[in-house]
């Protein structure tokens, strides 16, 4: 009987840290098959969404809604593109939305003090990067926790936006005007097209992000950390350097996106974006990201924000108040893993009623043969 | 075959050691709490009086008792991050109730439980069913429940004139010197104390926690217990519902926002493991507390609230830091008690 089950907990045992992973045989077919399928899925959602947007509102389809989708959701897409890199390690960084306000408020403050606008953007974008940086020691080197570490994180660095500007909104009364050309972002789109600055910003990140996930050893190496850090570490991958770095470059673009929110708003003050790091989670999630690490890919990401955008224009146009997006978004994301967890589960009790049929009539005999001896 | 073996004599010195451990962090912070108010007392001689500690402990009572479900939760390697969207659903709802229908006081506590107990039933029942990690599925519902709320809400807010006064009562009453409040989350921490402590059912779920397929051979029902923990996750947010009305007696769909993490925060303070198998409810209710004591000392000593954030994530961190150390170091004297058995 212990010969039976011993080799199975120890197989067991190693997955531990992916309590729905039983041994099934979609993990041997190569990435790119397994994502098709969820991928495709997103494409016809977005169809859906566009034709349900176009033929709900008579204004759907026009320059306005693009370039208006792309300001209201460009900036929390591009913090989505550090999050999946770093929830496909199998870690998670939820103090992304406060390290946004950390550095619109440094900006804020330092335009208040009477920087000039170049070295207050550099300052928010360092602050960004030490904030990366504290959360990447404390998880990469430390070893601790990320959810806990990026709570904590999240509540520090809303908590130093917060020291930095109190209650005031910048630039305030007697304040100078942020440059017209840093908050033209947030009225008039790229020159030559129709797409918000931020729209701009995220597909080049998503391309760059692609590429690296996609295409370098570097991102190959990022499953295998989010598979099986153990095993990563044995064939040479450096876990904690990669870790760390991700956690740099998510403080880097989640600053950046602070700038973007704050010329794009001509203000700020210290409860921008708040609440967000949720929201963020959940479009990473929605795009095929694996809670659980070792599986998503950018194009699901880009699919799953453009869905969101794209569901949230619409529903404004038809004045549907928005708790109800709310309900929608919320009800995508729980489609999103029980639709397929719910096949994977098919599969598996299918596979799983063959197996135990024998390993059962060894169990039922044990007692008897104790009992006769 | 041979790892069962030196595993016996290991934790047999390791359990007593282990709960040694357990009960300093909790005194930890208790002793932190009350360092906290000793500090700020010296700064401000008002904060030591009655009306500021029911205060303390009324402030601290509707996370701690979110804390104590939430224990449950993350002690089997699971997270509820809806328990603040449950908590405004179920506030409202009891609040229009009253305020339409009339529904005797008691009933508001039995629905406000009820529906909170509900959410936890789809909860529980998504993520050990269909098996998808819990932080998903309770993220989602979040949101969907937050917009449920706010659905229902559409403007029409509960103001205090609408609530029974004997409702409102439990809010600011108290027996003793002690808020009702901090009475009824005090037996509920008890309660649910003794029964982690005591109750193999309970029990079972820091082995869910700790090995989850160790768990399953142990057969342990796993995905029963995890379920009955999300739905006690439910009903006592329903529950702080029903707290919330009482002691704000005005709702509207903001109840409860950002609660979750405000939650998981307290009971990570408090000991609670993130990643599961060890802390206790008393823990987090401490965790609450000294989170809402130094949120409280700050406003009593330097009339500016904007350090409190910053003050209390920095705890934050540092608690998982000393956590981290204090395991390691167990963990390595575990390690050298183990040494004379172990021949690898």
């Amino acid at each position: 009987m212990s010969s039976e089950t011993a080799p199975a907990a120890a197989g067991a045992g190693m997955q531990g840290a992916r309590p729905e992973a039983p041994a099934e045989p979609t993990a041997r077919q190569p990435l790119w098959q397994q994502a098709a399928r969820w991928e495709v899925g997103l494409v016809v959602v977005l169809i859906g969404s566009l034709i349900f947007g176009s033929s709900e509102s008579s204004t759907f389809d026009s320059q306005t809604t693009l370039f208006y989708g792309g300001i209201n959701a460009g900036y929390i897409a591009i913090m989505a593109l550090p999050m999946m890199l770093i929830v496909v390690t199998a870690e998670i960084d939820l103090s992304v939305a406060s390290t946004l306000g950390m550095a619109g408020a440094l900006l804020g403050d330092l335009w208040h003090h009477g920087w000039g606008i170049w070295p207050a953007l550099i300052a928010a974008l360092v602050v960004g990067v030490l904030g990366g940086t504290l959360n990447g020691v404390l998880v990469a080197k430390a070893g601790l926790p990320s959810i806990a570490v990026t709570i904590g994180t999240l509540t520090l660095y809303r908590g130093i936006a917060e020291i930095l500007l109190g209650s005031q909104t910048i630039p305030g009364v007697g304040d100078r005007s942020f440059p017209v050309w840093f908050t033209k972002i947030g009225v008039v789109p790229v020159p030559g097209t129709h797409l918000s600055y931020t729209t701009v910003i995220f597909i080049v990140l998503a391309i760059i992000c692609g590429v690296v996930l996609h295409a370098t050893p570097l991102g190959r190496s990022l499953y295998a950390i989010g598979l099986q850090p153990e095993a990563a570490r044995f064939a040479g991958i450096r876990v904690t350097r990669i870790k760390f770095w991700l956690f740099v470059a998510s403080g880097l673009i989640c600053a950046f996106a602070g700038i973007l929110l704050t010329a794009q708003n001509s203000s700020v003050s210290y409860n921008a974006g708040y609440g967000l790091e949720l929201n963020v989670v959940a479009i990473a999630l929605f795009g095929g990201v694996s809670i659980f690490g070792g599986k998503g890919t950018v194009i699901g990401v880009v699919l799953s924000a453009t869905i969101v955008a794209t569901l949230q224009m619409a529903m404004t146009q038809m004045t549907i108040d928005p708790n109800v997006q709310e309900i929608v978004i919320g009800v995508l994301l729980l489609i999103s893993v029980v639709v397929p967890s719910i096949g994977k589960l098919a599969r598996w009790s299918a596979a799983r009623a063959l197996r135990s049929r024998p390993l059962q009539s060894v169990r039922t005999a044990l007692p008897l043969t104790v009992r006769t001896k | 075959m041979t790892a069962p073996a030196p595993a016996a004599p290991v934790q047999a010195p390791g359990i007593p050691r282990m709960a040694r451990f357990l009960r300093v962090r909790e005194a930890g912070t208790l002793a932190l709490v009350l360092l906290v108010f000793l500090l700020t007392t010296l700064k401000n001689h008002n904060f030591a009086s009655s009306g500021s500690i029911q205060q303390l402990l009324v402030g601290a009572s509707l996370i701690a008792l979110l804390g104590v479900g939430e224990t449950m939760v993350i002690v089997t390697r699971n997270i509820d991050l809806s328990v603040g969207s449950t908590l405004g659903l179920s506030a409202f709802v009891v609040g229009d109730l009253f305020r339409s229908q009339h529904i005797p006081v008691w009933s508001g506590f039995v629905i406000a439980i009820a529906i909170g107990a509900a959410v936890g039933v789809v909860n529980g029942a998504i993520t050990t069913l269909v098996r998808v990690p819990s932080l998903v599925v309770t993220l989602a519902m979040l949101y969907i429940i937050r917009g449920l709320d706010s659905k229902l809400v559409n403007g029409s807010i509960v103001v205090p004139g609408q609530v029974p006064h004997a409702f409102i009562e439990v809010g600011y009453q108290t027996v003793l010197g002690i808020p009702w409040l901090a009475i009824i989350v005090a037996v509920v921490v008890a309660i649910v104390g003794y029964a982690m402590r005591t109750f193999r059912p309970a029990r079972e779920l820091y082995a869910i926690g700790s090995n989850p397929d160790a768990a399953a051979l142990a057969g342990i029902p796993s995905a029963r217990r995890v379920f009955v923990a999300f739905v006690t996750s439910g009903a006592l947010a329903g529950l702080g519902g029903a707290l919330f009305l009482a002691l704000f007696a005005q709702v509207d769909n903001s109840a409860g926002l950002g609660y979750e993490l405000n939650v998981v925060a307290a009971a990570v303070v408090g000991g609670v493991a993130i990643f599961g198998g060890s802390g206790t409810v008393v823990g987090a209710a401490l965790g609450a507390l000294l989170l809402n004591t130094i949120q409280q000392g700050l406003v009593a000593v330097r009339s500016s609230s904007f350090w409190d954030e910053a003050i209390a994530g920095g705890l934050l961190l540092a608690a998982i830091s000393i956590d981290r150390l204090l395991a390691l170091r167990v963990a390595r004297s575990l390690r050298s008690a183990e040494g004379a058995h172990r021949e690898l």
